[in-house]
């Protein structure tokens, strides 16, 4: 039986949250809430490998996930939507079902590709430089997207709504929670086993002193490429659920400084290097956000100023960099070994 | 590109990297000290506008409560200047006193720091949208424009006011920093943290120095900006002051000559990429891509100079 706790946690959580927003017991709005809580998990635990695993310091996370997200919203419009720039739909809307895990896949591809690209001169040298690196690259994504006509510029790309309806039309399943449950897994699995693996050693190692790793043999250069890609990748993903989401369009300010600030406090709120801490922050986060929607313009006063009090007594934040199972150990034999514990955290509120 | 049209662009580019290079000053001073990115300063350059704007207007006898006298624009002028000075001085200084000190002195990383740094400037820029709303703000005309040509050139007053404060200034810093006893303090500090404190220099008081300067020279930024372009917003600090900390970086952070160069070297390509775009040939570079352009052309020099102009480069020894 405890052998298998962590997957029946798992599909008990799918059931509890796909089912239920199937059957409609679960209202739109609350359906909604879901999907950002799910879109800012993926997006804190990838941060939280560059800026808590590996301690370099990235502030332009928005600028990868809005490479993700263009790319497979495109992709998407591209395939199986009939639209002014790129004309008719080229496949049946059948395949998209099949195919947009694959559209999401490419777009992470993408989003990787480009952190490829500030990954090699960035880190060549001192930490800080890759806060304005990522910062600069927030700020020329952003702006190569307002300037590109062609896929709406300022006013933001629309279309997939009509894709995700279609899918709906095919087979009604709310196809958008089911990939983003998958992703949310599937990013959890692959931090967690990259860290735990030699490779993540090393990215730890680098964290705490890069010459004494370079010494043990640790390849710092490639190592630290690789982890900011995954990272990035893992935003692009992100990005391209964002792109499907209920409303229908993106646009590039969605992607702007604000954005990457949000999933940097996310971070920082769970704790740097913890994997279960950035969950849970993302989880409390989200949802303090939609609980403080009706303060308006004073949400964004509140929220800093909690922080602030919060850095002054507890700056490790949540967890530390402990993980659930090391605070509550009844935890860790419930889900024997070294489990991941992610789907602890009350995700399905 | 005639000479008269490329004089008439240069001195844009230098009042617009005046603006840089004054609010860079600022970043580079806190992150040599303490080498903590101090996010909030951009927000501390929009309410030092925002103070110049109350304190212009209330002298100016637009408020019910107003001076029984009326004082000459020179008077207004200088006092809105150092009064939101002083003011915004005394802000940096609470926010370093309230939100950084106490987790330094807990010997938290310093990306806490920066965190708390982040959070203070959306704190700022929310407050200020809570409480005065989203519309930009009309700024008085504390000094009477006037236009002149000089051969083909046509520039006004103020302009030239706001060049030259802004060199003036620089060197005033320079001379600081070089020749005083707390610039030498300074330098020390960021030369050697450790040994500091052993020599009988109190780190804490250089801190409070450093953020005093740079949030003072940031309200001076903030004023010459809403008196050249008249006109300021809540936003100002996350468009103006984001990109003058990548002017510090440029030059170099923790070098004060840098955050100059660097803050007028982004003030040139800016404005010239709007420029190229009203000849034949590059109909094309609209002045959206100016950031684009920008940050592309500082992406490919920190490739090549990762160190900035002035930085040295810091051997890692074991």
């Amino acid at each position: 039986m405890r052998r298998h706790s962590l997957p029946l946690i798992v599909v008990g959580l799918f059931v509890l949250t796909i089912g239920g927003s199937w059957l409609g017991i679960l209202d739109a709005y609350v359906q909604l809430v879901l999907f950002y809580v799910g879109i800012n998990i993926i997006l804190t635990v990838s941060l939280n490998l560059v800026n808590g695993y590996m301690g370099e310091f990235s502030c332009g996370h928005a600028g990868f996930m809005a490479v993700g997200a263009y790319v497979s919203g495109i992709l998407t419009v591209w395939l199986f939507a009939e639209d002014s720039v790129f004309g008719l739909p080229i496949l049946p809307i059948g395949w998209a079902i099949p195919l947009f895990p694959i559209i999401l896949i490419i777009g992470s591809i993408a989003a990787a590709l480009v952190g490829l690209l500030i990954a090699i001169p960035s880190f060549r040298t001192r930490g800080d430089y890759l806060a304005i690196i990522s910062l600069a690259v927030n700020y020329i994504v952003v702006s190569a997207i307002t300037n590109m006509e062609v896929i709406g510029g300022s006013r933001g790309f629309v279309g997939m709504k009509r894709v995700m309806n279609a899918m709906g039309d095919v087979f009604d399943a709310p196809w958008l929670l089911i990939w983003t449950f998958v992703g949310i897994i599937a990013t959890i699995l692959i931090i967690h086993n990259f860290v735990s693996s030699t490779l993540g050693k090393g990215v730890e190692a680098i964290r705490e002193d890069e010459i004494a790793a370079e010494i043990m043999g640790v390849n710092t250069r490639r190592t630290k490429v690789m982890t900011f890609m995954l990272s990035c990748g893992l935003a692009g993903l992100a990005g391209g659920m964002f792109a499907h989401w209920p409303g229908g369009y993106i646009n590039p300010l969605m992607f702007f400084i604000l954005r990457s600030t949000e999933v940097m406090v996310m971070v920082y709120l769970g704790g740097m290097g913890s994997i279960s801490g950035s969950i849970i922050s993302a989880i409390l986060f989200t949802v303090l956000l939609e609980w403080l929607r009706p303060l308006g313009v004073f949400k964004w006063v509140v929220i800093p100023l909690l922080f602030i009090v919060m850095m002054l007594y507890r700056p490790q934040g949540i967890m530390g960099s402990s993980e659930l199972t090391d605070v509550l150990p009844r935890l860790q034999t419930l889900l024997r070994a070294d489990k991941e514990v992610k789907d602890n955290a009350p995700a399905s509120d | 590109m005639t000479l008269d049209i490329f004089l008439q662009h240069l001195l844009n580019a230098l009042q617009w990297g005046s603006f840089y290079a004054l609010i860079a000053l600022g970043y580079t001073m806190v992150y040599g000290v303490l080498l903590l990115i101090n996010f909030a300063h951009g927000d501390i350059f929009m309410v030092g506008a925002y103070v110049g704007l109350f304190i212009a207007t209330f002298l100016l006898g637009q408020y019910a409560l107003r001076l029984p006298f009326t004082l000459p624009s020179w008077a207004v002028l200088a006092l809105t200047i150092v009064g939101s000075m002083i003011l915004t001085a005394g802000l940096g200084v609470f926010i370093e006193r309230v939100a950084y000190r106490p987790l330094r002195d807990r010997g938290a990383s310093r990306l806490y720091v920066v965190i708390s740094a982040l959070m203070v400037g959306i704190l700022l820029e929310y407050l200020n949208l809570a409480a005065f709303g989203a519309a930009d703000r009309g700024f008085p005309q504390l000094i009477r424009k006037q236009i002149y040509t000089v051969g083909g050139v046509s520039f006004t007053n103020v302009k030239i006011i706001v060049i030259g404060l802004a060199i003036l200034v620089m060197i005033g810093l320079q001379l600081i920093v070089r020749h005083t006893k707390v610039g030498m303090a300074m330098r020390a500090t960021s030369f050697d943290k450790v040994a500091v404190p052993l020599m009988g220099i109190s780190t804490n008081r250089i801190i409070t120095a450093s953020f005093t300067l740079g949030s003072s020279l940031a309200a001076l930024a903030g004023i010459m900006f809403g008196t050249a372009y008249e006109v300021i917003s809540f936003d100002m600090g996350i468009f103006v002051g984001w990109k003058a900390f990548i002017c510090a970086v440029v030059g170099g952070i923790g070098d004060i000559r840098g955050a100059m160069v660097g803050g007028f070297i982004l003030g040139f390509i800016e404005i010239f990429v709007v420029a190229l775009g009203q000849f034949s040939g590059f109909e094309w570079l609209s002045s959206t891509y100016r950031d684009l352009v920008a940050f592309s052309i500082l992406l490919v020099f920190l490739t090549f100079r990762p160190t900035g102009i002035f930085g040295v480069a810091r051997r890692q020894k074991v």
